[in-house]
Protein backbone atom coordinates (compact mmCIF):
# COMPACT_ATOMS: atom_id res chain seq x y z
CA UNK A 1 0.00 0.00 0.00
CA UNK A 2 2.95 2.35 0.83
CA UNK A 3 5.78 2.71 -0.82
CA UNK A 4 8.88 4.25 -0.05
CA UNK A 5 12.02 4.20 -3.15
CA UNK A 6 15.15 6.27 -2.85
CA UNK A 7 13.66 9.04 -1.15
CA UNK A 8 16.24 11.43 -0.16
CA UNK A 9 15.37 14.67 2.33
CA UNK A 10 17.13 17.49 3.31
CA UNK A 11 16.85 20.21 6.16
CA UNK A 12 18.77 22.83 4.46
CA UNK A 13 22.09 21.00 3.87
CA UNK A 14 21.42 18.60 6.68
CA UNK A 15 20.57 15.34 4.53
CA UNK A 16 18.39 13.69 7.08
CA UNK A 17 17.44 10.98 4.58
CA UNK A 18 19.78 9.42 2.28
CA UNK A 19 18.13 6.80 0.31
CA UNK A 20 15.30 5.02 1.75
CA UNK A 21 13.37 2.24 0.87
CA UNK A 22 10.68 0.99 2.79
CA UNK A 23 7.64 -1.12 1.63
CA UNK A 24 4.26 -1.28 3.81
CA UNK A 25 1.27 -3.78 2.79
CA UNK A 26 -1.82 -3.62 3.08
CA UNK A 27 -2.97 -4.47 6.48
CA UNK A 28 0.55 -5.06 7.81
CA UNK A 29 1.82 -3.66 11.30
CA UNK A 30 5.31 -2.30 10.25
CA UNK A 31 7.92 -1.27 12.75
CA UNK A 32 10.75 1.09 12.22
CA UNK A 33 13.15 1.83 14.83
CA UNK A 34 16.70 3.50 15.11
CA UNK A 35 18.70 5.92 17.53
CA UNK A 36 18.04 9.36 17.93
CA UNK A 37 18.74 11.58 15.20
CA UNK A 38 18.43 8.73 12.45
CA UNK A 39 15.60 10.43 10.56
CA UNK A 40 12.66 8.49 12.11
CA UNK A 41 10.51 10.85 12.89
CA UNK A 42 11.59 12.69 9.13
CA UNK A 43 10.79 9.49 7.05
CA UNK A 44 6.81 9.68 8.25
CA UNK A 45 7.07 13.38 7.91
CA UNK A 46 8.20 12.89 4.63
CA UNK A 47 5.51 10.32 3.35
CA UNK A 48 3.06 13.29 4.41
CA UNK A 49 5.26 15.89 2.32
CA UNK A 50 6.31 17.97 4.92
CA UNK A 51 9.30 17.90 4.45
CA UNK A 52 9.27 16.94 0.53
CA UNK A 53 11.64 14.53 -0.82
CA UNK A 54 14.51 15.70 -2.95
CA UNK A 55 14.42 12.84 -5.18
CA UNK A 56 13.10 9.53 -4.65
CA UNK A 57 9.24 8.71 -4.75
CA UNK A 58 6.55 7.94 -2.38
CA UNK A 59 3.60 6.04 -3.76
CA UNK A 60 -0.15 5.13 -2.33
CA UNK A 61 -1.63 2.87 -3.00
CA UNK A 62 0.20 2.78 -6.70
CA UNK A 63 -0.38 6.85 -6.74
CA UNK A 64 2.75 9.28 -7.29
CA UNK A 65 1.94 11.29 -4.17
CA UNK A 66 5.69 12.24 -3.52
CA UNK A 67 5.12 15.74 -4.73
CA UNK A 68 1.34 16.34 -3.71
CA UNK A 69 0.46 18.54 -1.20
CA UNK A 70 0.19 17.40 2.63
CA UNK A 71 -3.53 17.40 3.25
CA UNK A 72 -4.54 15.63 -0.32
CA UNK A 73 -2.49 12.95 0.85
CA UNK A 74 -4.02 12.93 4.24
CA UNK A 75 -7.63 13.04 2.14
CA UNK A 76 -6.31 9.61 0.53
CA UNK A 77 -6.48 7.96 3.99
CA UNK A 78 -3.28 8.92 5.79
CA UNK A 79 -3.29 10.32 9.49
CA UNK A 80 -0.22 10.64 11.53
CA UNK A 81 -0.10 11.01 15.29
CA UNK A 82 3.27 13.14 15.10
CA UNK A 83 5.87 13.40 17.07
CA UNK A 84 5.66 16.35 19.65
CA UNK A 85 2.22 15.34 19.58
CA UNK A 86 1.41 18.58 18.53
CA UNK A 87 -2.36 18.72 20.11
CA UNK A 88 -3.96 22.12 19.22
CA UNK A 89 -3.32 24.07 22.52
CA UNK A 90 -6.16 26.30 22.57
CA UNK A 91 -8.82 24.16 21.39
CA UNK A 92 -10.75 21.75 23.85
CA UNK A 93 -10.26 17.86 23.75
CA UNK A 94 -13.44 17.52 21.62
CA UNK A 95 -12.56 20.11 19.25
CA UNK A 96 -9.22 18.56 18.58
CA UNK A 97 -11.09 15.26 18.04
CA UNK A 98 -13.16 17.50 15.61
CA UNK A 99 -9.87 18.28 13.80
CA UNK A 100 -9.03 14.85 13.77
CA UNK A 101 -12.30 14.00 11.59
CA UNK A 102 -12.10 16.71 9.25
CA UNK A 103 -11.47 14.81 6.17
CA UNK A 104 -13.80 11.78 7.77
CA UNK A 105 -17.40 10.76 7.07
CA UNK A 106 -19.66 13.26 9.65
CA UNK A 107 -22.41 10.12 9.91
CA UNK A 108 -19.28 8.22 12.04
CA UNK A 109 -18.82 10.81 14.07
CA UNK A 110 -20.55 10.17 17.63
CA UNK A 111 -19.60 6.66 16.67
CA UNK A 112 -15.99 6.75 16.71
CA UNK A 113 -15.82 9.11 19.01
CA UNK A 114 -17.44 6.64 21.50
CA UNK A 115 -15.06 4.37 20.54
CA UNK A 116 -11.88 6.50 21.09
CA UNK A 117 -13.47 7.86 24.89
CA UNK A 118 -13.64 3.66 25.16
CA UNK A 119 -9.72 3.60 24.33
CA UNK A 120 -8.88 6.41 26.78
CA UNK A 121 -11.78 6.85 29.25
CA UNK A 122 -9.60 9.63 30.81
CA UNK A 123 -10.07 12.00 27.51
CA UNK A 124 -13.88 11.57 28.10
CA UNK A 125 -13.61 13.11 31.44
CA UNK A 126 -11.94 15.72 29.72
CA UNK A 127 -13.47 16.61 27.16
CA UNK A 128 -14.03 20.00 27.66
CA UNK A 129 -10.55 20.74 28.89
CA UNK A 130 -7.92 23.25 27.06
CA UNK A 131 -5.39 20.83 24.65
CA UNK A 132 -2.68 22.81 26.22
CA UNK A 133 -3.19 21.73 29.52
CA UNK A 134 -3.53 18.14 29.50
CA UNK A 135 -0.69 15.91 30.80
CA UNK A 136 1.82 14.81 28.53
CA UNK A 137 0.46 11.65 28.47
CA UNK A 138 -3.07 12.87 28.22
CA UNK A 139 -1.95 14.32 24.94
CA UNK A 140 -0.27 11.58 23.90
CA UNK A 141 -3.34 9.51 24.39
CA UNK A 142 -5.32 12.81 22.22
CA UNK A 143 -2.61 12.94 19.84
CA UNK A 144 -3.82 8.92 18.87
CA UNK A 145 -7.19 9.66 19.42
CA UNK A 146 -7.20 12.50 16.72
CA UNK A 147 -5.51 10.14 14.02
CA UNK A 148 -8.04 8.00 14.61
CA UNK A 149 -11.08 9.94 14.14
CA UNK A 150 -10.03 10.34 10.64
CA UNK A 151 -10.88 6.39 9.83
CA UNK A 152 -7.45 5.75 8.12
CA UNK A 153 -6.68 2.98 5.89
CA UNK A 154 -3.04 4.02 6.64
CA UNK A 155 -2.24 5.13 10.15
CA UNK A 156 1.30 6.22 10.77
CA UNK A 157 2.30 6.65 14.84
CA UNK A 158 5.07 8.32 16.08
CA UNK A 159 6.33 6.76 19.23
CA UNK A 160 3.14 6.88 20.61
CA UNK A 161 4.23 4.96 23.49
CA UNK A 162 6.21 8.25 24.63
CA UNK A 163 5.45 9.30 28.26
CA UNK A 164 2.79 6.77 28.91
CA UNK A 165 2.84 4.41 32.30
CA UNK A 166 3.78 0.90 31.15
CA UNK A 167 0.14 0.03 31.56
CA UNK A 168 -0.83 2.50 29.16
CA UNK A 169 1.61 1.61 26.70
CA UNK A 170 0.53 -1.84 26.85
CA UNK A 171 -3.11 -1.00 26.59
CA UNK A 172 -2.14 1.01 23.12
CA UNK A 173 -0.35 -1.67 21.84
CA UNK A 174 -3.33 -3.81 22.03
CA UNK A 175 -5.31 -1.32 20.81
CA UNK A 176 -3.15 -1.54 17.80
CA UNK A 177 -3.30 -4.56 17.29
CA UNK A 178 -7.25 -4.49 17.44
CA UNK A 179 -7.69 -1.93 15.10
CA UNK A 180 -5.15 -3.54 12.80
CA UNK A 181 -7.66 -6.69 12.35
CA UNK A 182 -10.89 -5.49 13.32
CA UNK A 183 -10.53 -2.56 10.72
CA UNK A 184 -8.03 -3.29 7.90
CA UNK A 185 -6.14 -0.49 9.31
CA UNK A 186 -2.34 -0.46 7.85
CA UNK A 187 0.19 0.70 10.50
CA UNK A 188 3.68 2.35 9.99
CA UNK A 189 5.20 2.88 13.79
CA UNK A 190 8.21 4.75 14.87
CA UNK A 191 9.60 3.28 18.41
CA UNK A 192 12.03 3.74 21.19
CA UNK A 193 10.32 0.91 22.64
CA UNK A 194 11.53 -1.54 20.68
CA UNK A 195 10.77 -4.97 21.82
CA UNK A 196 6.90 -4.33 22.14
CA UNK A 197 7.13 -2.82 18.80
CA UNK A 198 8.76 -5.70 17.04
CA UNK A 199 6.27 -8.19 19.23
CA UNK A 200 3.78 -6.41 17.79
CA UNK A 201 4.95 -5.50 14.16
CA UNK A 202 5.06 -7.75 11.27
CA UNK A 203 8.10 -6.95 10.00
CA UNK A 204 10.35 -4.22 10.90
CA UNK A 205 12.91 -1.79 10.07
CA UNK A 206 15.97 -0.32 11.08
CA UNK A 207 17.52 3.19 10.90
CA UNK A 208 20.95 4.34 10.89
CA UNK A 209 21.83 8.05 10.24
CA UNK A 210 19.30 8.06 7.44
CA UNK A 211 19.87 4.71 5.88
CA UNK A 212 17.90 1.34 6.71
CA UNK A 213 20.73 -0.94 7.25
CA UNK A 214 18.35 -4.42 8.49
CA UNK A 215 15.15 -5.46 7.80
CA UNK A 216 12.92 -8.56 8.18
CA UNK A 217 10.05 -10.45 10.66
CA UNK A 218 9.51 -8.60 13.48
CA UNK A 219 10.61 -11.77 15.39
CA UNK A 220 13.83 -12.03 13.17
CA UNK A 221 14.70 -8.53 14.10
CA UNK A 222 14.11 -9.15 18.32
CA UNK A 223 16.56 -12.69 17.48
CA UNK A 224 19.16 -10.17 16.01
CA UNK A 225 21.99 -9.88 17.46
CA UNK A 226 22.84 -6.71 16.56
CA UNK A 227 19.56 -5.34 17.28
CA UNK A 228 19.55 -6.78 20.66
CA UNK A 229 23.05 -5.13 21.60
CA UNK A 230 21.61 -1.47 20.19
CA UNK A 231 18.33 -1.21 20.88
CA UNK A 232 17.17 -3.74 23.56
CA UNK A 233 20.63 -3.97 25.70
CA UNK A 234 18.96 -3.32 29.19
CA UNK A 235 15.98 -5.68 28.03
CA UNK A 236 12.82 -4.80 28.29
CA UNK B 1 -24.84 64.88 30.95
CA UNK B 2 -26.39 65.54 27.52
CA UNK B 3 -22.82 66.60 26.44
CA UNK B 4 -21.49 63.26 27.40
CA UNK B 5 -24.49 60.64 26.05
CA UNK B 6 -23.99 62.67 22.69
CA UNK B 7 -20.12 61.79 22.91
CA UNK B 8 -20.90 58.55 23.91
CA UNK B 9 -23.09 57.52 20.61
CA UNK B 10 -20.66 59.46 18.32
CA UNK B 11 -17.86 57.14 19.88
CA UNK B 12 -19.56 54.05 19.28
CA UNK B 13 -20.49 54.86 15.70
CA UNK B 14 -16.90 55.62 15.22
CA UNK B 15 -15.47 52.63 17.31
CA UNK B 16 -17.77 50.27 15.20
CA UNK B 17 -16.05 51.14 12.27
CA UNK B 18 -12.39 50.73 14.04
CA UNK B 19 -13.59 47.57 14.89
CA UNK B 20 -15.09 46.05 12.08
CA UNK B 21 -11.47 46.91 10.29
CA UNK B 22 -9.39 45.91 13.81
CA UNK B 23 -10.94 41.80 12.83
CA UNK B 24 -9.39 41.87 9.45
CA UNK B 25 -6.04 43.39 11.20
CA UNK B 26 -6.18 40.49 13.98
CA UNK B 27 -7.26 37.56 11.86
CA UNK B 28 -4.81 37.54 9.32
CA UNK B 29 -2.01 38.19 12.21
CA UNK B 30 -3.44 35.21 14.16
CA UNK B 31 -3.13 33.48 11.00
CA UNK B 32 -0.10 34.11 9.32
CA UNK B 33 1.47 36.32 11.58
CA UNK B 34 2.02 39.58 9.56
CA UNK B 35 0.48 42.72 9.44
CA UNK B 36 -1.47 43.46 6.46
CA UNK B 37 -0.56 47.40 6.27
CA UNK B 38 -2.88 47.28 3.11
CA UNK B 39 -5.89 46.31 4.67
CA UNK B 40 -6.97 50.23 5.40
CA UNK B 41 -6.80 50.13 1.78
CA UNK B 42 -9.38 47.73 1.57
CA UNK B 43 -11.47 49.36 3.31
CA UNK B 44 -11.39 52.26 1.32
CA UNK B 45 -11.83 50.34 -1.24
CA UNK B 46 -14.78 49.50 0.46
CA UNK B 47 -16.06 52.72 0.59
CA UNK B 48 -16.01 53.25 -2.64
CA UNK B 49 -17.77 49.79 -3.96
CA UNK B 50 -20.48 51.24 -1.96
CA UNK B 51 -20.79 54.66 -3.56
CA UNK B 52 -20.45 53.34 -6.70
CA UNK B 53 -23.06 50.66 -6.12
CA UNK B 54 -25.52 53.73 -4.76
CA UNK B 55 -24.72 55.69 -7.81
CA UNK B 56 -25.74 52.57 -9.78
CA UNK B 57 -29.07 52.08 -7.94
CA UNK B 58 -30.07 55.32 -7.58
CA UNK B 59 -29.72 55.56 -11.90
CA UNK B 60 -31.48 52.39 -12.13
CA UNK B 61 -34.37 53.78 -10.03
CA UNK B 62 -34.43 51.84 -6.66
CA UNK B 63 -35.18 54.56 -4.34
CA UNK B 64 -36.95 52.43 -1.22
CA UNK B 65 -34.10 53.25 1.29
CA UNK B 66 -33.74 49.93 3.24
CA UNK B 67 -33.45 48.12 -0.45
CA UNK B 68 -31.25 50.59 -1.56
CA UNK B 69 -29.27 49.83 1.64
CA UNK B 70 -29.42 46.14 1.58
CA UNK B 71 -28.21 45.81 -1.80
CA UNK B 72 -25.63 48.07 -1.79
CA UNK B 73 -24.00 46.46 1.81
CA UNK B 74 -24.35 43.27 -0.22
CA UNK B 75 -22.86 43.90 -2.98
CA UNK B 76 -20.21 45.83 -1.72
CA UNK B 77 -19.42 42.72 0.76
CA UNK B 78 -19.57 40.51 -2.37
CA UNK B 79 -16.99 42.80 -4.53
CA UNK B 80 -14.64 44.15 -2.33
CA UNK B 81 -13.15 40.73 -0.69
CA UNK B 82 -12.42 40.41 -4.23
CA UNK B 83 -9.84 42.69 -3.41
CA UNK B 84 -8.37 40.95 -0.16
CA UNK B 85 -8.67 37.91 -2.34
CA UNK B 86 -6.20 38.93 -5.20
CA UNK B 87 -3.93 40.87 -3.04
CA UNK B 88 -3.57 37.42 -0.72
CA UNK B 89 -2.91 35.73 -3.94
CA UNK B 90 -0.62 37.94 -5.96
CA UNK B 91 1.85 39.81 -3.52
CA UNK B 92 1.24 37.69 0.02
CA UNK B 93 1.60 34.32 -0.90
CA UNK B 94 4.55 33.91 -3.02
CA UNK B 95 6.21 35.42 0.09
CA UNK B 96 5.21 32.68 2.64
CA UNK B 97 8.19 31.52 4.88
CA UNK B 98 10.65 34.25 3.43
CA UNK B 99 11.35 36.81 5.93
CA UNK B 100 9.16 38.89 7.72
CA UNK B 101 10.45 42.10 6.76
CA UNK B 102 9.73 40.97 2.87
CA UNK B 103 5.98 40.80 3.56
CA UNK B 104 6.14 43.95 6.07
CA UNK B 105 7.33 46.05 2.38
CA UNK B 106 5.25 44.14 0.29
CA UNK B 107 2.16 45.22 2.35
CA UNK B 108 3.22 48.63 2.65
CA UNK B 109 3.60 48.34 -1.40
CA UNK B 110 0.42 47.02 -1.79
CA UNK B 111 -1.12 49.53 0.42
CA UNK B 112 0.03 52.55 -2.07
CA UNK B 113 -0.28 50.87 -5.01
CA UNK B 114 -4.05 50.66 -4.03
CA UNK B 115 -3.83 54.16 -2.51
CA UNK B 116 -2.90 55.11 -6.46
CA UNK B 117 -5.06 52.45 -8.26
CA UNK B 118 -8.05 54.01 -6.66
CA UNK B 119 -6.78 57.60 -7.27
CA UNK B 120 -6.09 57.03 -10.91
CA UNK B 121 -9.80 55.33 -11.60
CA UNK B 122 -11.81 57.49 -9.14
CA UNK B 123 -9.54 60.89 -9.67
CA UNK B 124 -8.48 62.96 -6.39
CA UNK B 125 -11.09 64.56 -5.23
CA UNK B 126 -13.50 64.78 -2.61
CA UNK B 127 -16.65 61.93 -3.03
CA UNK B 128 -19.66 63.41 -1.60
CA UNK B 129 -23.20 61.64 -1.09
CA UNK B 130 -26.06 62.69 0.00
CA UNK B 131 -27.42 61.26 3.06
CA UNK B 132 -29.31 58.20 2.95
CA UNK B 133 -30.84 57.66 6.50
CA UNK B 134 -32.39 61.13 7.89
CA UNK B 135 -33.65 62.09 11.46
CA UNK B 136 -33.96 60.54 14.41
CA UNK B 137 -34.36 60.62 18.38
CA UNK B 138 -34.09 63.60 20.38
CA UNK B 139 -33.38 61.42 23.86
CA UNK B 140 -32.63 64.40 25.77
CA UNK B 141 -32.56 68.12 25.75
CA UNK B 142 -31.50 70.62 28.06
CA UNK B 143 -31.65 74.43 26.76
CA UNK B 144 -30.42 74.65 23.61
CA UNK B 145 -28.33 71.52 23.54
CA UNK B 146 -30.45 68.22 22.04
CA UNK B 147 -28.82 64.68 22.33
CA UNK B 148 -29.37 63.23 19.07
CA UNK B 149 -29.53 59.22 18.57
CA UNK B 150 -29.96 59.28 14.70
CA UNK B 151 -31.73 56.36 12.72
CA UNK B 152 -28.65 56.08 11.24
CA UNK B 153 -26.43 56.17 14.16
CA UNK B 154 -29.15 52.97 15.53
CA UNK B 155 -28.39 51.24 12.14
CA UNK B 156 -24.90 51.49 12.36
CA UNK B 157 -24.63 49.99 15.96
CA UNK B 158 -26.89 47.18 15.08
CA UNK B 159 -25.15 46.38 11.77
CA UNK B 160 -21.47 45.89 13.86
CA UNK B 161 -23.04 44.25 16.69
CA UNK B 162 -24.95 41.46 14.58
CA UNK B 163 -22.09 41.18 12.29
CA UNK B 164 -19.80 40.96 15.13
CA UNK B 165 -22.29 37.87 16.64
CA UNK B 166 -21.97 35.96 13.38
CA UNK B 167 -18.64 36.41 12.86
CA UNK B 168 -17.92 34.85 16.11
CA UNK B 169 -20.41 32.31 15.92
CA UNK B 170 -19.01 31.10 12.48
CA UNK B 171 -14.88 31.16 14.21
CA UNK B 172 -16.18 29.20 17.57
CA UNK B 173 -19.01 26.75 15.47
CA UNK B 174 -18.37 25.90 12.28
CA UNK B 175 -15.57 23.77 10.62
CA UNK B 176 -14.16 26.97 8.66
CA UNK B 177 -13.73 28.57 12.15
CA UNK B 178 -12.40 25.54 13.24
CA UNK B 179 -9.92 25.57 10.45
CA UNK B 180 -8.88 28.78 10.83
CA UNK B 181 -8.48 28.67 14.42
CA UNK B 182 -6.61 25.27 13.98
CA UNK B 183 -4.24 26.84 11.25
CA UNK B 184 -3.64 29.97 13.65
CA UNK B 185 -2.55 27.34 16.70
CA UNK B 186 -0.31 25.06 14.21
CA UNK B 187 -0.18 25.31 10.38
CA UNK B 188 1.63 22.21 9.93
CA UNK B 189 -0.56 20.35 11.98
CA UNK B 190 -3.60 22.04 10.32
CA UNK B 191 -2.60 20.75 6.99
CA UNK B 192 -1.73 17.05 8.74
CA UNK B 193 -5.21 16.43 9.56
CA UNK B 194 -6.08 17.55 6.43
CA UNK B 195 -6.78 20.91 6.26
CA UNK B 196 -6.26 23.09 3.17
CA UNK B 197 -4.40 25.99 4.37
CA UNK B 198 -3.86 27.88 1.59
CA UNK B 199 -7.60 28.26 1.17
CA UNK B 200 -8.30 28.38 4.76
CA UNK B 201 -5.32 31.78 4.69
CA UNK B 202 -7.40 32.48 1.47
CA UNK B 203 -10.46 32.36 3.06
CA UNK B 204 -8.99 34.52 5.74
CA UNK B 205 -8.54 37.77 4.00
CA UNK B 206 -11.91 37.21 2.34
CA UNK B 207 -13.58 37.59 5.75
CA UNK B 208 -11.50 40.46 6.81
CA UNK B 209 -12.34 42.62 3.72
CA UNK B 210 -15.90 41.74 3.85
CA UNK B 211 -15.64 42.82 7.71
CA UNK B 212 -14.02 46.26 6.29
CA UNK B 213 -15.69 46.53 3.44
CA UNK B 214 -18.88 47.26 6.20
CA UNK B 215 -16.80 49.52 7.89
CA UNK B 216 -16.29 51.19 4.55
CA UNK B 217 -19.78 51.61 3.61
CA UNK B 218 -21.00 53.00 7.40
CA UNK B 219 -17.83 55.70 6.52
CA UNK B 220 -19.49 56.45 3.46
CA UNK B 221 -23.63 56.53 4.84
CA UNK B 222 -22.20 58.41 8.13
CA UNK B 223 -19.76 60.72 6.85
CA UNK B 224 -21.15 61.28 3.25
CA UNK B 225 -17.78 61.94 1.84
CA UNK B 226 -14.71 59.99 1.02
CA UNK B 227 -11.64 60.05 -0.82
CA UNK B 228 -8.97 57.92 -1.77
CA UNK B 229 -6.95 58.58 1.41
CA UNK B 230 -9.29 57.29 4.18
CA UNK B 231 -7.93 54.34 4.27
CA UNK B 232 -4.38 55.66 5.73
CA UNK B 233 -5.72 56.82 8.65
CA UNK B 234 -8.40 54.74 9.75
CA UNK B 235 -5.81 51.58 9.07
CA UNK B 236 -3.32 52.97 11.31
CA UNK B 237 -6.57 53.32 13.81
CA UNK B 238 -7.73 50.20 13.38
CA UNK B 239 -4.74 48.15 13.42
CA UNK B 240 -3.91 50.65 16.91
CA UNK B 241 -7.11 49.16 18.20
CA UNK B 242 -6.38 45.59 17.29
CA UNK B 243 -3.11 45.84 19.11
CA UNK B 244 -4.97 47.63 22.30
CA UNK B 245 -6.70 44.97 22.58
CA UNK B 246 -4.11 42.15 21.92
CA UNK B 247 -2.91 41.38 18.49
CA UNK B 248 -4.62 38.06 17.56
CA UNK B 249 -7.34 38.24 19.47
CA UNK B 250 -11.04 38.40 18.06
CA UNK B 251 -12.83 40.12 21.19
CA UNK B 252 -9.79 41.73 22.05
CA UNK B 253 -10.05 43.85 18.42
CA UNK B 254 -13.92 44.29 18.77
CA UNK B 255 -13.01 45.91 22.15
CA UNK B 256 -10.56 47.80 20.74
CA UNK B 257 -12.29 49.38 18.04
CA UNK B 258 -14.98 50.76 20.40
CA UNK B 259 -12.53 52.04 23.03
CA UNK B 260 -10.61 54.00 20.33
CA UNK B 261 -13.68 55.43 18.77
CA UNK B 262 -14.93 56.23 22.41
CA UNK B 263 -11.48 58.13 23.23
CA UNK B 264 -11.56 60.09 20.64
CA UNK B 265 -14.74 60.81 20.70
CA UNK B 266 -14.16 62.06 24.26
CA UNK B 267 -11.40 63.77 23.48
CA UNK B 268 -12.50 65.61 21.05
CA UNK B 269 -15.94 66.80 23.03
CA UNK B 270 -13.59 67.56 26.62
CA UNK B 271 -10.23 68.61 25.18
CA UNK B 272 -9.27 69.26 21.45
CA UNK B 273 -10.07 68.09 18.40
CA UNK B 274 -6.03 68.61 17.14
CA UNK B 275 -5.04 65.78 19.63
CA UNK B 276 -7.55 63.03 19.39
CA UNK B 277 -4.84 60.91 17.47
CA UNK B 278 -2.44 61.65 19.92
CA UNK B 279 -4.66 60.57 22.83
CA UNK B 280 -5.49 57.49 21.04
CA UNK B 281 -2.20 56.50 20.52
CA UNK B 282 -1.03 57.36 23.80
CA UNK B 283 -3.45 55.52 25.49
CA UNK B 284 -2.00 52.44 23.53
CA UNK B 285 1.39 53.16 24.60
CA UNK B 286 0.44 53.31 28.53
CA UNK B 287 -1.63 50.20 28.11
CA UNK B 288 1.09 48.30 26.30
CA UNK B 289 3.48 49.30 29.60
CA UNK B 290 1.49 47.98 31.67
CA UNK B 291 0.29 44.68 29.70
CA UNK B 292 2.36 44.34 26.75
CA UNK B 293 -0.06 41.38 25.38
CA UNK B 294 -2.88 44.35 24.96
CA UNK B 295 -6.23 44.05 26.69
CA UNK B 296 -7.68 40.43 26.14
CA UNK B 297 -5.05 38.97 24.45
CA UNK B 298 -3.01 36.34 26.79
CA UNK B 299 0.41 34.90 26.89
CA UNK B 300 -0.10 31.20 26.21
CA UNK B 301 -0.09 28.65 28.75
CA UNK B 302 1.19 25.74 26.87
CA UNK B 303 2.90 22.74 27.38
CA UNK B 304 4.03 21.05 24.71
N1 LIG C 1 13.48 21.06 11.25
C1 LIG C 1 14.73 20.59 11.21
N2 LIG C 1 15.73 21.41 10.81
C2 LIG C 1 17.02 20.95 10.74
N3 LIG C 1 17.37 19.70 11.05
C3 LIG C 1 16.41 18.86 11.46
C4 LIG C 1 15.04 19.26 11.56
N4 LIG C 1 14.32 18.21 11.97
C5 LIG C 1 15.19 17.20 12.15
N5 LIG C 1 16.44 17.58 11.83
C6 LIG C 1 17.65 16.74 11.87
O1 LIG C 1 17.42 15.61 11.04
C7 LIG C 1 17.94 14.45 11.66
C8 LIG C 1 16.84 13.41 11.78
O2 LIG C 1 15.89 13.87 12.71
P1 LIG C 1 14.59 13.04 13.09
O3 LIG C 1 13.75 13.91 13.93
O4 LIG C 1 14.00 12.50 11.86
O5 LIG C 1 15.21 11.88 13.97
P2 LIG C 1 14.48 10.71 14.75
O6 LIG C 1 15.01 9.44 14.21
O7 LIG C 1 13.02 10.89 14.74
O8 LIG C 1 15.04 10.93 16.23
P3 LIG C 1 14.32 10.73 17.66
O9 LIG C 1 14.37 9.29 17.99
O10 LIG C 1 15.21 11.50 18.59
O11 LIG C 1 12.96 11.29 17.57
C9 LIG C 1 18.52 14.88 12.97
O12 LIG C 1 19.91 15.00 12.82
C10 LIG C 1 17.90 16.21 13.25
O13 LIG C 1 18.78 17.05 13.95
MG1 LIG D 1 11.65 11.32 16.15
Amino acid sequence: MLSVSGVHTFYGNIEALRGVDVEVAEREIVTLIGANGAGKSTLLMTICGNPRATTGTITLNGEDITQRPTFEIVRMGVAQSPEGRRIFPRMTVEENLRMGAVTADPQYYDEDRARVFDLFPRLKERVEQRGGTLSGGEQQMLAIARALMSRPRLLLLDEPSLGLAPMVVKQIFEVIREINESQKMTVFLVEQNAFHALRLAHRGYVMVNGQITLTGSGDELLANPEVRAAYLEGGH
Amino acid sequence: MEYFVQQLINGLTLGAIYGLIAIGYTMVYGIIGMINFAHGEIFMIGAFTSLLTFLVLGAAGISWVPLALFLALAITMLLTPIYGWTLERVAYRPLRGSPRLAALITAIGMSIFLQNYVQLLQGARNKPMQPIIRGGFELMREGDFVVLLSYLQIFIILLTVGLMIVFTLIIHRTALGRAQRACEQDRGMAALVGINVDRTISLTFVMGAALASVAGFIFLINYGVIDFFIGFLAGIKAFTAAVLGGIGSLPGAMLGGFLIGLIEAFWSGYFTVEYKDVAAFGILVLVLIFRPTGLLGKPDIEKV
